[in-house]
């Protein structure tokens, strides 16, 4: 069994690798020590702390409430995209479009967030709006690069689409728009299920673009911890990081569990379609 | 509803309406020509169909059959010409304004509704109230059997099942005329055959007028009242199942529609009503029961289809439609044996025969036989 031992070693290494970080994060998270990486024994004072902190936690909900928002509004924007790439054939300029579309995809954030910067600026010279950099602004920032990504998804659920239903439903005396929201929009739905997941976790996540766009009284999470950082790592840090690992695992589970249902479910029905009744 | 019957019965085919010159065509499509860029899909058509009928279009691939039935479900609008269903111009009709249902080749049916959703789709388009939809969707149910599968999602369901229900659907508004496209393509052998009855009796309960496009000439001859057979763009032949085979008008649908020996050759001689054509392929002189268009010397091929031939060790009495040749090949199939027997000449012909005596010496391989047929059963063909 050598080749076995050797693959279980192999498995061990890579999810040391991948894990151990994150497991000594959670650790500290507990050192009732104000020194980060010197133990001073077990302590859950720092979770008490996090809630304490306001600066923290209004970061937490402009970064929600930013997420919500620019996630909603780039599925919008992006299933429309999407929608024309895949659907209007060749027009003219559809390769240009196409590029134009997914190009936030490749483009290092720190430019998306320099020329988003100088635009804001520029407008706020010209029209007044808008007054300084605040949600707002990193809402739109934000729309526009999840945009992209939300369009990539929608366009390639798209692709495997059978026509035929939106035929048959046009056949049957529905309308244009009818067929869009009565067929095409619900079988698509769970493309757009995930590419507003998509888009509200890079938003989460985004650190570089809104450090650019963000004003005084709108910190997201991400430039508040990175700002705080820079003075040094706090254990109330540690253990907002645990807070969100945990918060996201969960997610992540209960997710897989109604997929893998779901699946279950599924092949149960088919199964029984085969076999007759 | 009218319930006016198709002649299904033989011989009272005579009362068929494409037969009376004062019927008027319930679909009318004229000098219909669809061009996709350079290339001519549906080449200047013009048929008309007859309420209650079930017409076949039958064609390979490509055959321009599938664009002829979308441009009457109104997904694709015809280059030149017109269509008319009860008199009504179609042009420029979207498909959601048509009298028009299609059934189509993948079902199509909406995989986030149930079943009773999916028939009551169109329903719903149209107004209906609710109660009236149920008790219309019940009764679609029950037509195609699937009563209790109506709670169902479509991926629950057998293949068999699906193309019910997609027929459920399309019939559900009572359409004028439903456009099946290849109905039956997708179900296996054995299931197809029971569906083909059950298609024929909805229609004939109903007096919906259907049009199939099938690429599949059994089930064109199973099917219809009428088969209109397309070859690039262009129908070649219209007829009832037994015209078209019996005395098919080309080469092309001789040998699309069944099996057929034919004989190449020129006019001999061009009766008032017969003809003689000889035949170097045969080798020997084919005479017709009629009168063939073109002149003494002219190229012309005769048709004759396998069955119709008989095969026997010592030459007929007759003089005129005789072959002779040597077994190639035999495949016995139980009820029928198919025989290839080798000319003289090289050319390889085919013979169905039924084994209706149990033979103690039947013919073999390698024997020299002699072919023979009556005079109506060869058919000219000139182009």
């Amino acid at each position: 069994m050598r080749s076995g031992s050797f693959l279980l070693i192999a498995a061990s290494l890579g999810f040391l690798f991948l894990y151990a970080p994150i497991l000594s994060l959670v650790v500290y998270s507990f050192n009732d020590s104000r020194l980060v990486t010197v133990w001073g024994g077990f302590t859950t004072k720092w979770y008490g702390e996090v809630f304490k902190d306001t600066a923290l936690v209004n970061a937490a909900l402009v970064s929600l409430r930013v997420a919500l928002i620019a996630a909603t509004l780039a599925t919008i924007l992006g299933t429309i995209a999407g929608f024309v790439l895949s659907r209007f054939g060749r027009f003219r300029g559809r390769l240009l479009f196409t590029g134009m579309v997914t190009a936030p995809l490749v483009m290092p954030e720190v430019i998306t967030g320099l020329s988003l910067l100088l635009l804001f600026v520029g407008l706020e010279q010209a029209t007044g709006w808008p007054a300084g950099r605040s949600a707002t602004t990193i809402v739109i920032a934000h729309t526009t690069f999840c945009l992209a990504y939300v369009a990539v998804v929608v366009q390639s659920r798209l692709a495997g689409f059978d026509r035929s239903l939106e035929e048959a439903a046009m056949d049957l005396g529905a309308r244009p728009l009818k067929v869009f929201f009565s067929v095409t929009l619900p079988i698509i739905a769970p493309a757009l299920i995930s590419g507003w997941l998509l888009a509200f976790t890079l938003s989460l996540d985004d650190a570089v673009i809104a450090s650019f766009v963000s004003g005084p009284g709108s910190t997201t999470l991400p430039v508040e911890i990175l700002s705080r950082v820079r003075r040094g790592v706090s254990p109330v840090i540690n253990a907002l990081a645990t807070l969100i690992i945990v918060v996201v695992a969960a997610g992540f589970l209960i997710a897989s569990l109604m997929m893998i249902r779901a699946e279950r479910q599924r092949r149960r029905d088919e199964q029984k379609a085969l076999t007759g009744k | 509803m009218s319930l006016a019957q198709k002649p299904k019965v033989p011989g009272a085919a005579a009362r068929a309406p494409w037969t009376d010159p004062d019927a008027k065509p319930f679909i009318r499509i004229r000098n219909v020509t669809k061009k996709f860029g350079d290339f001519v899909a549906v080449n200047d058509v013009s048929l008309d169909i007859y309420r209650s009928e079930l017409f076949c279009l039958l064609g390979g691939s490509g055959s321009g059959k599938s664009t002829l039935l979308r441009m009457l479900a109104g997904f694709e609008q015809p280059t030149s010409g017109a269509i008319e269903i009860e008199g009504q111009d179609m042009a420029g009709a979207p498909p959601y304004d048509r009298p028009v249902n299609m059934m189509f080749q993948s079902y199509a049916l909406f995989p986030h509704m149930t079943v009773a959703e999916n028939v009551a789709y169109g329903l719903k388009q149209d107004g209906v109230a609710r109660a009236e939809r149920d008790e219309r969707v019940a009764e679609m149910l029950r037509m195609v059997k699937l009563e209790p599968y109506g709670k169902r999602k479509p991926h629950q369901l057998s293949g068999g099942q699906r193309q019910r229900v997609a027929l459920a659907r399309a019939l559900a508004k009572r359409p004028k005329l439903l456009l099946l496209d290849e109905p039956l393509g997708a179900l296996d052998k054995k299931l197809r055959e029971e569906t083909q009855f059950e298609l024929v009796g909805i229609q004939e309960k109903l007096g919906t007028t259907f049009m199939v496009v099938t690429h599949d000439q059994e089930e064109a001859m199973t099917l219809a009242t009428r088969i209109g057979v397309m070859n690039q763009g262009q129908i070649t032949q219209v007829g009832e199942p037994r015209e078209i085979y019996e005395y098919p008008r080309s080469r092309f649908v001789a040998n699309f529609i069944g099996d057929v020996n034919m004989f190449e050759g020129r006019i001999l001689v061009d009766g008032v009503d017969h003809a003689v054509i000889a035949s170097e392929e045969a080798g020997a002189q084919i005479r017709i029961g009629y009168a063939v268009p073109g002149r003494e010397g002219d190229p012309i091929a005769v048709a004759v289809r396998p069955e119709k031939i008989t095969m026997g060790r010592q030459p007929p009495a007759e003089a005129e439609n005789v072959l002779s040749g040597v077994v190639e090949d035999i495949s016995y199939l139980g009820g029928v044996s198919h025989y290839r027997i080798k000319l003289a000449s090289g050319k390889r012909v085919r013979i169905t025969q039924t084994n209706r005596d149990r033979h103690e010496d039947p013919i073999t391989w390698e024997e020299s036989v002699f072919l023979s047929w009556e005079t109506p059963s060869g058919v000219a063909l000139s182009s």
